[in-house]
């Protein structure tokens, strides 16, 4: 990993798997595929398929965890063992404990917890299948969740991790472009609002690059709240 | 699972005002102005029996890194590299808000995003720590040791982490004919190769404000938090967004910049904790 040399942006400034740079991989959404809980979606970047579902409001499990001015909010990303080429131990690695947080905290400004003191908001990320991008593809999922739960939400949030390859800004990486990438900058952010909720940079971009990088991302972000409010109103306009 | 923060330090909504107020006239209850840390001493050497150590007081906040060396398996992806894990406690001296246990996500999220912003520059050369190739190599472990937390935990670790790093020393050795490797961990050689030196600013977003290195005061009324690394030459090599709230973009782009002149200061405190230690680092700025 990232030890092979194999070219990742061609002479026609194409992608290793024929993508133009400011190109995502094929994004499909659903919502309400789970039967048991308030509201599901699964969402898919590519070969990155993630899973999420949303219990509540409901009661805490423990008292001691009730916050007396609004809703907690408790959130697990968590990646199946067959999702990796290599098994994935199923117990909570560091790095999921970190995106659980990342994760929750891209929500919480979000979700209007105020209206359900007293209660959780349970959400449950699992990736099924991991190519790059789970955590944006993460929040997304859990966004199209919550609107299937119909908690109240300020605005729906989707997310798109930017890299840099060989010198190029590309848009949301897969593995092998994560692998021997020179930056990945995650990003998640509700656009209807102007609210950019995670952001991460690994790796070394100068702020020319940041500037643009956050461009691209939030343009696609763009066009991914769109795609949930359309997946969103099929599934909830009826005619009579 | 992570959960919205149920134990933190109830701060009235009167005291957030106050210091709402006080930003507005470009002051803090310390009497800094709103981009510059606290006073910062960073000492090295503070612990003989580690291979590195430092303690960095960053205002009250204190921060003490220890840097272990030993003897391990290369991964198998990597080779000919030698290994770095960086990990952090919260130990329950330092905060009532801390409790005995394994690392909780704050404690995991710190240590790697240290861990992030030191590798992704390769700030401790990895290849120079191959012993036996593909066989045995050199395992530095950075353990932070939160001892009196008064805000900014992001800033006083990575200020701790790469002084004893700077500090850290291999032990010498000998390869046994058995290829086992024999080390003696009481002599002292050289020096880890230090490719860059990496610090963070940590910028609070407080209302309508940006305060740079907040107190703990300061970071339970802030909104959201982004900690910025930079290099030697100010180049941004890692970005955390912390905290439950939100940014915008030209929030971000401002933070960074802002960020830029904090970091200058702290590159300036270790520079100076070195001389003092008769150290002397070669910090280019």
């Amino acid at each position: 990993m990232g030890k092979v040399s194999m070219k990742l942006i061609n002479e026609e400034g194409l992608r290793h798997d024929g993508r133009r740079p400011d190109e995502m991989r094929p994004v499909t959404m659903e919502v309400g595929v789970l039967s048991n809980s308030d509201g599901s979606a699964l969402v898919s970047f590519g070969r990155t398929r993630v899973l999420a579902a949303v219990y509540g409001p409901r009661e805490p499990p423990q008292r001691y965890m009730i916050l007396p001015d609004r809703a907690l909010l408790r959130v697990r990303y968590h990646m199946a063992p067959f999702s990796t080429s290599e098994r994935k131990s199923p117990a909570p690695s560091r790095r999921e404990i970190e995106l659980s947080k990342v994760i929750r905290e891209a929500l919480e400004d979000i979700v209007l917890t105020h209206l359900y003191p007293r209660t959780s908001i349970d959400i449950f990320i699992e990736v099924l299948q991991a190519d790059g991008g789970t955590r944006t593809a993460a929040v997304t999922a859990a966004s199209l969740a919550l609107a299937d739960a119909g908690i109240p939400m300020k605005a729906l949030v989707a997310g798109v991790a930017v890299g840099k390859i060989e010198g190029v800004l590309v848009l949301d990486v897969d593995e092998i472009e994560d692998g021997s990438g020179e930056a990945d900058m995650p990003v998640a952010a509700a656009p209807d609002i102007g609210k950019i909720t995670l952001f991460q940079l690994n790796g070394v971009l100068t702020r020319e690059e940041i500037e643009r990088g956050l461009d691209m991302a939030l343009n696609a972000i763009q066009k991914l709240v769109e795609m949930e409010k359309e997946v969103l109103r099929k599934k909830y306009t009826f005619n009579v | 699972m992570s959960l919205t923060p149920y134990r933190i330090p109830i701060v009235p909504e009167i005291k957030k005002q106050t210091l709402l107020s006080l930003y507005d006239k470009g002051l803090r209850p310390d009497k800094r102005d709103l981009y510059t840390p606290r006073d910062l001493t960073v000492q090295v050497g503070v612990i003989e029996k580690a291979e590195g150590s430092a303690l960095v007081k960053l205002g009250r906040t204190q921060v003490l890194a220890g840097v272990k060396i030993e003897v391990g398996s290369p991964f198998r992806d990597t080779p000919d590299e030698g290994v770095i894990t960086v990990n952090a406690e919260f130990v329950p001296l330092a905060s009532p808000y801390f409790e005995p246990g394994p690392p909780d996500e704050n404690a995991i999220e710190l240590a790697r995003v240290v861990d992030r912003s030191l590798r992704e520059v390769n700030a401790v050369d990895r290849k120079s720590l191959v012993l036996i190739p593909g066989e045995k190599v050199w395992i530095v472990f950075v353990d932070l040791y939160i001892l009196d937390h008064d805000g900014n935990l992001f800033d006083a670790s990575m200020l701790a982490a790469m002084a004893a790093l700077l500090n850290a020393r291999l032990p010498d050795y000998e390869e046994l004919e058995t290829g086992e490797i024999l080390v003696k961990k009481e002599v002292k050689k050289d020096p880890l190769k230090i490719n860059h030196i990496v610090v963070s600013t940590t910028l609070a977003k407080v209302g309508r404000h940006i305060i740079v290195d907040p107190s703990l005061e300061e970071e339970t009324v802030s909104d959201t938090r982004l900690v910025v690394s930079y290099d030697e030459t100010l180049r941004v090599v890692g970005i955390q967004k912390t905290g439950p709230s939100s940014l915008t973009k030209d929030e971000i782009i401002k933070m960074i910049n802002i960020g830029a002149d904090s970091a200058k200061i702290y590159f300036k405190a270790l520079a100076q904790a070195f001389q003092d230690a008769g150290l002397p680092v070669k910090l280019e700025l």
